[in-house]
């Protein structure tokens, strides 16, 4: 039964503490949209798209009103476009990522994901093509978000790649230097991507997933940081505990919303991806949860066990409340979405390497941060290799969103505006890795990726 | 199918009268009211029965938030299935 404890608390956890779902996403496969002919096959992508998400976005307002919770982007995955890009040799890829931001304007969501790439064992028809079009795609587009996975736990990491995403990462941001760099921002190099990430930039439809899915992302740090605050003495097993019941919570209105726009909509139920995902709005911080357990500032010593901490409880409370866990599911560490990661860069305590560990234990990897305007793209390498290490050897996402601000230098600001917020450029560390970089090839795959 | 009323504010003459009044516009019944006044504070819960409404659930929603907005209330209706999903296991 209903009491007014719980009606109370569901409230204030919305009104006061943020809550709200971040993202409906629907996953779309455009595998029966691949024709020889690149105007033909971006015909058949808009008509499927606008078909298929025709009311995605008002579903999405319906369901706002029904429960009373903040649905706030509602946004479209689809096939990598790679494997169209395929069929078309010699034809410039972007006209497919101009078809794709025509289907989100016409369908009125706020981002598109897929303009991906999965080159994790070597290159296929297409994919060189695609990868060299992202800087001008992301450039002529505004909504439209790529994403290319260089690595994976079972094939090792294909290092011509993490080459080459180097130069791409640096051209991108180049191309949309009078925007600051928003390019970049839409740019995810990925190890072990997933295929039902609702989350952008990092989201695809991968090829598994049937035909038309909904997935469902939520969201909730300050939900978890104010009931935290509530145990200022607990110890870590009572804080364990506290996050896991909170996670409950989120979670199943994040099913509650998913069953029902698959519901409405009349497509198959994907994943809920049960995320902590920060923006820069005051008390929504994820940093902030990290802190409210009793650490000075995020990136001192001990953030990485904490985030570990409540990595883990986040998905253990998460996975009893729903049957359809799936995605990225723990916790995101971007910085300049984060007001906590963001004073934490400002005052020095977070560095670029210290976020590195912590990208050992979290959902994902090096997020939205902003890097010196002349930093070399072996450098940038180097980082992503780095970070797809991680990730091979540990057998989860990793993925590295860095924007390169160009002609700003550490200390300077780079602001984005809305979700993805503002952020300080980090120091990087000088020393080359060109050498290693250019070597090309291939890093094997771990031992334990021998499983069978 | 039930909604959740909560409403919010300072204590003014006729705020249950204008929630429920919208309520029989739209032909919710009103199932349960908990009300209290602290010091000058309303505050109310109201149960509703939405099963047999005239219009659908986003008309009276925006109609309650029209009059929060007007009466300068903090006024709320959710779904019930919002609460059992996330306090019941």
């Amino acid at each position: 039964m209903l009491n007014t404890f719980n009606i109370l608390e569901t409230i204030r956890m919305i009104q006061e503490e943020c809550l709200d779902i971040r993202t409906i996403t629907m996953g779309i496969s455009l595998l029966d949209c691949i024709d020889p002919d690149i105007d033909k096959a971006c015909q058949k992508v808009y008509d499927k798209i606008t078909a298929r998400a025709e009311h995605l976005v008002s579903t999405g307002e319906q369901i706002e009103k029904e429960y009373g919770i903040p649905i706030v982007n509602k946004r479209i995955s689809v096939t990598p476009i790679a494997m169209l890009a395929a069929a078309c040799p010699d034809q410039n890829p972007v006209k497919f990522a101009k078809a794709l931001q025509k289907a989100a304007d016409t369908c009125g969501v706020n981002f598109l994901g897929g303009y991906s790439a999965l080159v994790h064992k070597g290159f296929s028809a297409g994919d060189l093509a695609l990868i060299h079009s992202i800087p001008e795609a992301l450039a002529v587009t505004s909504n439209v978000c790529s994403s290319v996975n260089v690595g994976s736990t079972r094939s090792g990491i294909n290092m011509d790649a993490v080459a080459l995403m180097g130069k791409i990462v640096r051209e991108t941001a180049e191309k949309t230097a009078d925007q600051n760099c928003i390019g970049a921002a839409k740019l995810v190099v990925f190890c072990n991507a997933v295929e039902d990430n609702p989350f952008m930039a990092g989201a695809f439809h991968g090829i598994g997933e049937p035909d038309c899915e909904i997935h469902v992302g939520v969201s909730g740090p300050g939900v978890v940081r104010a009931a935290i605050s509530k145990y200022p003495d607990a110890s870590i097993n009572e804080l364990a505990d506290v996050i896991k019941k909170t996670a409950f919570k989120i979670t199943r209105m994040g099913q509650l919303v998913g069953a029902r726009a698959s519901g409405m909509l009349q497509v198959p139920f994907g994943i809920v991806d049960l995320s902590l995902a920060p923006t820069p709005a005051i008390g929504d911080s994820v940093a902030h949860i990290l802190e409210g357990m009793g650490l000075e500032y995020c990136g001192t010593h001990g953030t990485t066990a904490a985030l570990a901490l409540l990595n883990d409880a986040v998905k253990k409370g998460g996975v009893m409340a729903s049957s359809n866990v799936g995605g990225l599911s723990g916790a995101f560490i971007p910085v300049s979405e984060d007001a906590g990661m963001i004073d934490a860069a400002l005052n020095g305590t977070l560095c670029l390497e210290k976020l590195e560990a912590m990208t050992a234990v979290c959902s994902v990897g090096l997020d939205m941060i902003a890097v010196p305007g002349d930093i070399e793209a072996s450098t940038i390498s180097g980082i992503i290799a780095d970070e797809a290490a991680i990730g091979m050897v540990n057998n989860k996402t990793t993925a590295v969103r860095l924007i390169p601000a160009i002609g700003k230098r550490e200390g300077d600001m780079l602001e984005f505006g809305g979700l993805l917020g503002s952020g300080p450029v980090m120091s990087i560390n000088r020393r080359s890795c060109e050498k290693f970089i250019a070597r090309g090839g291939h890093i094997p795959a771990p031992m334990h990726s021998i499983k069978n | 199918m039930r909604a959740v009323i909560t409403v919010i504010g300072k204590d003014t003459v006729g705020i249950l009268h204008k929630v429920s009044g919208i309520c029989a516009a739209h032909q919710a019944n009103v199932i349960e009211v908990t009300q209290s006044v602290m010091q000058d504070m309303f505050a109310m819960i109201m149960m509703v029965d939405i099963s047999q409404l005239n219009s659908d659930f986003s008309a009276l929603s925006d109609k309650l938030a029209e009059l929060g907005k007007t009466e300068k209330l903090d006024i709320h209706c959710m779904h019930e299935d919002i609460f059992n999903s996330m306090h019941e296991i």
